[in-house]
């Protein structure tokens, strides 16, 4: 990892360099692996920061291309750097002008589990957060239909955590035909 | 279009679309808010097929999971095939023989050909145009049979490995593609000449269902849906891998981002195809297809047998627990699939198992889009621009 961080400073992205001038402050981590760069946002900025690299007419990271979240609550040493955030919101984006693609990650508390929706920024964000917070529980505020996507509304849990069995919790035994469940 | 918001009356008809309705093929809902035969809202339903392959992924290791990524889009399974591995080895930063990379590139494309003519197939057939369906039919089943040659099955292809391929192509492969593709694009005149100037088609499809460019990026649109409204963006082009900076082919672009355009764009894609594919053979490299490290690809049954190492590397690969082992990191890949940007981000904690796998579907984002393409149309509509969308629902719900 130190090694890598020596390569980057050499020739430093120019989306890390604008980012460090404009949004210092919220910068946690950055680090570049494979050829994508990674920044790690505090939460508290992370709507300003999307929408600076959304906006600003030498990033234009226009197209958003996944919301995803990562449950690190089995990954000590991800635990340890953050924290102690069980989750990681994931943002993959990726810019037109520049041909190039950016990974946001901001670190989330058990705690509290809300962060600033990008549906205002996105409109494609609106299915990716409400996938987010099917499977995770993260809660987007401010999102227009936070609702339940791929597993039923009536559904208990939230399947991607690591702590939901990979068999369920019973569901399937339970599952019935009745009218009221339909 | 416009003219039907201002025919309401206030009175509206509620409208469920699927989740079993022919015309949705497989298991979309939409639900539609009517007044007479305008939609005044479209809310679009996911998950009646959702299978969990993301949290399947946290449980099987990287060469189990490949049978799974058959199952996502089950119209070019061999497309999926390819975006995962890929994911795979960048994240193991190796890079395969030059033989396998053509022979992927080879059977993605024909795979782009098979999931484009079922597109075109079931589009017109939804349409009312029957005979079309039979034509791209025809054509598919060739190439299933090359397919069913090739990997051994029709659908459940799992032809890729980590580090290579299955097996090498079959002896007259190249005959047998060099034939298809020779035949091919005189087939497609005859879809041409029964579609592309049809008054009933033109008129179901022009001006139906369209986004603009600017749109069409925002909702995260990709592939032929986003190349018709007008982006020439193509991720072969844009970040080439596997060896497609090697090949030379145009990218399509529509104008309007109506179903008439994305029509027009897969037909045209399916053409670049065909010289991508014979490009391929012209240039096909002698060589091994899986690359030399033995703690990722199998050995030859040979070494297996006759040496204590080859058994030992045998064991190693197969047996549970003890696969292929990622660098500690995490790593995301996109490929251009034939609906639109494949992405995998797989996240290691540097076992045999992925800690966590993302798939990020193109399908999902078009249907989001739906309504955005549906609402002030006619109901009647509703399954011209589903149709041109080419949702599928094994990757839409995963």
């Amino acid at each position: 990892m130190n090694e890598e961080k020596e390569v980057e400073e050499q020739s430093k992205p120019l989306v890390l360099e604008k980012l460090e001038e404009h949004h210092a402050d919220a910068l946690l981590a950055q680090d570049e692996m494979r050829g994508t760069v990674v920044v790690v946002v505090r939460k508290e900025q992370a709507y300003a920061v999307l929408e600076y690299l959304k906006t600003d007419a030498e990033l234009a990271y226009t197209f958003l291309v996944d919301v995803t979240a990562v449950d690190n609550s089995q990954m000590e040493s991800e635990l340890m750097q953050f924290d102690y955030a069980r989750f990681m919101v994931v943002y993959q984006l990726y810019s037109y002008q520049g041909q190039c693609r950016l990974r946001v990650k901001v670190p989330v508390h058990e705690s509290d589990l809300s962060i600033p929706s990008v549906t205002a920024l996105w409109k494609g964000a609106n299915w990716l957060e409400r996938e987010t917070y099917d499977m995770f529980g993260i809660n987007f505020e401010g999102h227009p239909d936070l609702r339940r996507i791929l597993m039923p509304d009536d559904f208990e849990g939230h399947p991607l955590r690591k702590d939901y069995p990979l068999r369920g919790r019973g569901e399937r035994e339970r599952f019935n035909f009745d009218k009221q469940n339909v | 279009m416009q003219g039907g918001l201002e025919r309401a009356t206030g009175e509206k008809m509620v409208l469920s679309f699927g989740p079993q309705h022919p015309a949705t093929h497989g298991t979309l809902r939409i639900v539609l808010e009517l007044d007479g035969e305008s939609v005044l809202k479209a809310t679009p339903h996911a998950g009646y097929l959702h299978t969990g392959f993301e949290k399947l992924g946290e449980h099987l290791d990287y060469n189990q999971y490949i049978v799974v990524t058959d199952r996502m889009n089950y119209l070019s399974p061999l497309s999926n095939n390819f975006g995962y591995v890929l994911a795979v080895e960048q994240l193991l930063d190796i890079e395969v023989p030059k033989r396998c990379q053509y022979i992927r590139i080879l059977m993605a494309e024909l795979s782009r050909l098979a999931d484009h003519l079922l597109w075109l197939g079931t589009a017109a057939l939804d349409l009312g145009a029957f005979s079309v369906f039979l034509y791209s039919f025809r054509e598919r089943e060739k190439l299933y049979s090359i397919f069913e040659k090739t990997t051994g099955a029709r659908l459940t292809t799992s032809y890729t490995r980590i580090g290579g391929v299955l097996r090498d192509l079959y002896a007259g492969c190249e005959e047998d593609v060099r034939e298809f593709v020779n035949n091919f694009p005189k087939a497609l005149k005859e879809t041409h000449t029964l579609l592309t100037r049809n008054r009933i088609w033109m008129d179901r499809t022009k001006g139906v269902g369209p986004i603009s460019a600017d749109d069409a990026i925002d909702y995260g649109l990709t592939g032929p849906c986003l190349r018709a409204a007008g982006v020439a963006h193509d991720i072969r082009k844009a970040e080439p891998y596997s060896s497609y900076d090697e090949v030379t082919f145009d990218v399509p672009v529509g104008t309007n981002g109506d179903a008439y355009d994305r029509y027009l764009v897969r037909m045209e894609e399916m053409i670049q195809s065909c010289g991508i594919v014979s490009q391929v053979l012209d240039n096909m490299p002698d060589g091994p297809v899986n690359v030399e490290n033995n703690k990722i690809t199998m050995p030859n049954k040979s070494d297996a047998y006759g040496h204590i190492e080859g058994l030992i590397h045998h064991f190693k690969v197969v047996m549970d627990g003890h696969g292929v082992e990622t660098p500690k990191g995490e790593h995301y890949c996109a490929t251009e699939s034939p609906n639109g940007e494949l992405g995998f981000y797989i996240l290691s904690d540097g076992s045999g198992t992925a800690y966590r796998i993302r798939i990020r579907p193109p399908s999902l984002l078009h249907f989001q889009a739906l309504p955005h393409m549906l609402e002030g149309g006619m109901v009647s509509d509703t399954v011209a621009v589903l149709g041109s969308l080419n949702v599928i629902a094994g990757e839409l719900d995963r």
